[in-house]
């Protein structure tokens, strides 16, 4: 890309005389993609916006997007991008809007209204490629922003400790159990039980799709440690597949208790807590 | 497609081969107990070609033989290679921190196992599920 000032264009003079079509022309095109998913006036607050920041770029006589004097043209692009990213548009959908501009400006440069010749088309085209490609960068930092947010959010909601009785914890395991998953969900159950004073914890494992050596590792260490702490830990939603499985592989859980359910592992802990269910009529 | 590629380089690799090798399972109209035996063996060694292996590749596989249908999932890596093949398939040994389960639980788990191993010159690990 080129830079430096004295240049023998006036691409200033032309986006500074053609300013009222080519903004209008801007918002024109770069809103058709969109199909109505933002309205008109919202874009064309932001392109105004844009444009005065790329104007004021322009007219300092620098053509290098990464100078100074586009600073704010790249902090609003940034910005508009992130927006974009987390609104669910496309990669192609948020560049547009930058892509737009250049059109706008060939029309009228085409049609002769303001003046302008290849020198301006040129350093316009080079200019609005440069920030193009900042909106992308811009768009692809953005997501990769909302899926590290995600993925931490996912680790933090898939290991809930839930109370189901006194004395009764429980944690639903769904999805893949991987080492940094255990760690977390260890790491809860151990801070529950000491401070719910609870004595019995459940670990369902219903939701895991498949339980391979290193999960039934995982698992059996988390047994232990809740035990070394004086606790009872029971696994639960072992269905039938999972279990023809865990045999196959020749995996024994030894003297943990295991259940097919939660309801029966619940059962179970509430009966060593002394506690019996029966119905209000007295029958079970 | 009747045929994939994946390479095994991160934790993330052995989940993908999972969610790969069930999805075949399903085309194959293995039975839920048979497409959890062949993912939980295909994730046994997937982990193994990462962990032992130093990382490799799996290629996943969709047969037709007959009226009978299968997967195979084969399993390469340029590792340091099985010295011992009869311990190695020992119930309880490992020669890392694991529960030496994997490749012996691995081989009970499906139809076909092959194991192609040398000192210095990798390991190819090869299992096959059929439909019933």
């Amino acid at each position: 890309m080129t830079n430096g000032t004295g240049r023998s264009d006036n691409l200033a003079d032309l986006l500074r005389a053609g300013s009222t079509p080519l903004a209008a022309r801007w918002v024109e095109l770069a809103a058709a993609p969109l199909k109505g998913r933002l309205s008109v006036a919202e874009l064309a607050r932001e392109l105004d916006e844009l444009y005065a920041a790329i104007l004021a770029g322009v007219a300092s006589g620098s053509r290098d997007i990464q100078a100074e004097p586009y600073a704010e043209a790249r902090a609003l692009l940034g910005d508009l991008s992130r927006r974009r990213a987390r609104a669910g548009f496309t990669p192609s959908e948020t560049a547009i809007g930058v892509f737009a501009l250049k059109q706008a400006l060939f029309e009228l440069v085409d049609r002769a209204e303001v003046g302008g010749g290849l020198p301006e088309v040129v350093a316009a085209s080079q200019l609005l490629d440069g920030l193009g490609l900042w909106t992308f960068e811009a768009y692809a930092k953005a997501r990769e922003e909302v899926i590290d947010e995600q993925a931490e959010q996912l680790l933090e909601l898939t290991t809930p400790v839930v109370k189901l009785w006194d004395g009764v914890l429980a944690v639903p395991l769904v999805g893949t159990l991987d080492s940094a998953r255990t760690q977390v969900v260890m790491e809860k159950l151990l801070e529950s039980l000491v401070v719910t004073g609870a004595a019995h914890a459940i670990i369902d494992i219903t939701g895991v799709l498949a339980v391979d050596t290193q999960v039934a590792q995982h698992l059996l260490k988390t047994v232990m440690a809740a035990r070394l702490m004086g606790a009872e830990c029971t696994i639960s939603g072992i269905r039938p597949h999972i279990a023809q499985t865990i045999v196959g592989l020749g995996i024994e859980f030894g003297d943990i208790t295991t259940k097919a359910s939660l309801a029966d592992a619940l059962r179970h802990a509430l009966r060593r807590s002394g506690v019996d269910v029966i119905a209000a009529d007295g029958r079970r | 497609m009747t045929r994939e590629d994946i390479p095994i380089v991160a934790d993330e690799d052995v989940v993908r081969v999972r969610q790969v090798v069930r999805s075949y399972a399903q085309r194959a109209k293995l039975s839920l107990v048979d497409q959890t035996k062949l993912v939980t063996a295909t994730s046994e060694l997937a982990r193994n070609t990462l962990t032992y292996g130093g990382g490799g590749s799996a290629v996943v596989e969709l047969l037709g033989e007959g009226r009978r249908q299968g997967v195979r999932a084969s399993f390469r890596d340029d590792g340091p290679g099985i010295p011992d093949i009869t311990l190695a398939l020992t119930d309880g040994w490992t020669s890392g921190q694991g529960m030496g389960l994997g490749l012996s639980g691995a081989r009970r788990l499906v139809d076909e196992f092959d194991l192609d191993t040398a000192v210095g010159r990798g390991t190819t690990v090869t299992v096959t599920k059929w439909s019933r």
